[in-house]
């Protein structure tokens, strides 16, 4: 018998005038309860001080359990509701496609009724029916130094990295905790100090055709993060041109196979004008480097490919949520050319808004005419929409290649968007050897 | 009886027998809601800490490990307690939120590593924090 006695240390925190009536419920009994969580992950993460935050994005809505359920019903019953504009990811549900997500099962028909609920319980809180894991592509883009509360792995790591915004990485029910207070502890990634450079990734041996290309984004973020954890990498010999979508692909690959919910890109994210300025003032010595090969992306593309036959089930595009330029790409692809074989099930997933803007431009008509299933509100890896007889899916997504074979016990093929629509077209898995050479 | 101090992330009290991990475990994919070891990379793979004291050097993985935990606990299949090296806020959100909801009091301590790896599997503990 081992006897464990623990004390709670002597806390740090210091709250303001206001932030202490909030805790003493002078504005009601739920704005107490989520300052309550609040402060209790501040005494955790050692803060000194709580930080202002101007927008939340809220991950808890995609339904897990019962506990999410009663968590946000409660903040509501007790007369919470949201101070900060507030955006949400994806649901376990696609409302505008009802019959997308399949109910054979008890647990599939209780995910669609709970998840629908849950859903419903984030708006009366007051947050946005955005239903997006990409709200950096709908109109709420904080700016560089602002400090906002945002959960969600690959939504973190593209506030902190592309835009210059301030997010740490959070538990669950913190996020509307945030929303509903204003306030975030002020630690780890919204702190200086945290944001330096932590690891070099010299990509200057990777031809710049390769980089240019769509892979880059994936493979790169899946090899940095399983080498680098939860460290900051610095990125250089990337192209000045990388996209935003790039970016997004990279950061999501990286933050699932890693930790990673911040990088810098030399010559292209804000915070890293010059290798010095990611790697911060105080930075002695040399810092640890890992130098990058177009072998080491055809080996990570190996590694992420469980599947290594010609069959061919389904194709996954869109995560995260496709941008309109994505969506549109995707619809040059078919615009010529063979029809899709009739075996192979496309499926995009994009954002509300994304839909509505790329709809008035006719990319979405031009879709559904090709054949393929457009996909809102959710994620075809987090609810059950794919087909019970699919076995091989093709993505140009590291982040659903890395999750799905575990969350749908589907087998994977990482592909080019080309390489994806050129074997939707053939019924089986057609690589292209040249696109990573 | 031996005894060891730490520092308390949440209070409570519980006593039980180990479950000491090897690994760090994401709650959120590496294990189910009846709080059995399901990722296939653990080296405890296939066994449950309900009803146990869980010892781990840290937590790891995603942000939605919170929600599993708090779940777990919900449902009565979550660790009595949890013994960490390292602090873990998303551990402590899942641990704050089953005792918001529910009342439910589990104990997540921090002791040095190397008293941690004086815990064995199968041993008895009591946790007071």
């Amino acid at each position: 018998m081992t006897r464990i006695l623990a004390e709670p240390e002597p806390s740090r925190l210091r709250l303001t005038v206001e932030e202490e009536s909030m805790r003493r419920g002078d504005e009601g009994a739920g704005v107490a309860m989520a300052m309550r969580v609040v402060t209790g992950l501040a005494e955790v993460r050692r803060a000194p001080r709580l930080v202002g935050v101007t927008s939340a994005h809220v991950d808890g809505c995609l339904y897990h359990g019962q506990v999410g359920l009663d968590f946000a019903r409660r903040l509501h019953d007790l007369g919470a509701r949201v101070r900060i504009p507030t955006t949400l990811n994806v649901g376990s549900l696609d409302l505008l496609h009802p019959d997308l997500v399949r109910d054979a099962t008890p647990a599939q028909r209780e995910v669609r009724s709970q998840g629908k609920a849950l859903m419903d319980a984030y708006l009366a809180l007051g947050a946005r029916p955005t239903w997006t894991c990409a709200p950096y592509i709908v109109d709420s883009r904080p700016r560089l130094g602002e400090h906002v509360a945002w959960a969600e792995s690959n939504a973190i790591a593209f506030a902190n990295s592309v835009l210059g915004a301030r997010t740490d990485r959070y538990g669950d029910f913190l996020d509307i905790c945030a929303a509903i207070t204003g306030r975030a502890p002020y630690a780890g990634l919204h702190t200086d100090a945290a944001r330096r450079g932590q690891v070099v990734v010299d990509c200057t041996a990777i031809p710049e055709r390769v980089l240019g290309g769509d892979l880059a984004g994936p493979l790169l973020g899946y090899l940095v993060g399983s080498r680098v954890g939860s460290r900051v990498p610095v990125f250089v010999g990337l192209p000045s041109t990388t996209s935003e979508d790039q970016l997004k692909a990279l950061g999501a690959a990286a933050a699932s196979s890693g930790g990673v919910a911040m990088f810098h890109v030399v010559g292209v994210t804000p915070e890293a004008p010059t290798v010095e300025a990611a790697l911060g003032p105080d930075r002695s010595g040399d810092p640890e480097t890992i130098t990058l090969t177009t072998t080491d992306l055809r080996a990570a593309r190996d590694e992420l490919t469980t599947d290594g036959g010609e069959r061919l089930d389904a194709v996954s595009i869109g995560t995260p949520h496709a941008s309109v330029d994505e969506v549109a790409a995707l619809a040059a692809h078919l615009a010529d050319g063979p029809a899709l074989a009739s075996g192979v099930h496309v499926y995009i997933s994009m954002g509300r808004s994304v839909l509505a803007e790329a709809a008035s431009r006719g990319h979405i008509a031009a879709l559904e005419v090709a054949g393929v299933q457009i996909v809102v509100d959710t994620c075809t890896y987090v609810t059950p929409i794919l087909g019970a007889d699919v076995r091989v899916v093709m993505t140009n997504s590291g982040k659903w290649a890395h999750y799905a074979p575990a969350n749908l016990g589907v087998a994977v093929v990482l592909g080019s968007l080309a390489e994806c629509v050129a074997s939707a077209r053939a019924g089986r898995v057609v690589l292209d050897p040249e696109t990573l050479r | 009886m031996a005894s060891m101090t730490g520092r308390a992330l949440r209070p409570g009290s519980a006593s039980g027998a180990l479950l000491v991990l090897d690994e760090p475990l994401s709650f959120w994919g590496g294990s189910d809601l009846a709080g059995t070891i399901i990722d296939t990379h653990h080296p405890q793979h296939g066994q449950s800490f309900a009803g146990r004291v869980l010892a781990m050097r840290s937590g790891r993985g995603s942000s939605s490990s919170s929600y599993v935990l708090a779940e777990q606990l919900r449902r009565g299949t979550g660790p009595l307690a949890i013994v960490l090296a390292e602090p873990d806020a998303i551990i402590v959100l899942g641990a704050l939120v089953a005792h918001e909801l529910y009342g439910h009091s589990v104990p997540v301590v921090l002791v040095p590593p190397d008293e941690l790896a004086r815990l064995r599997t199968g041993d008895v503990v009591e946790v007071c924090a």
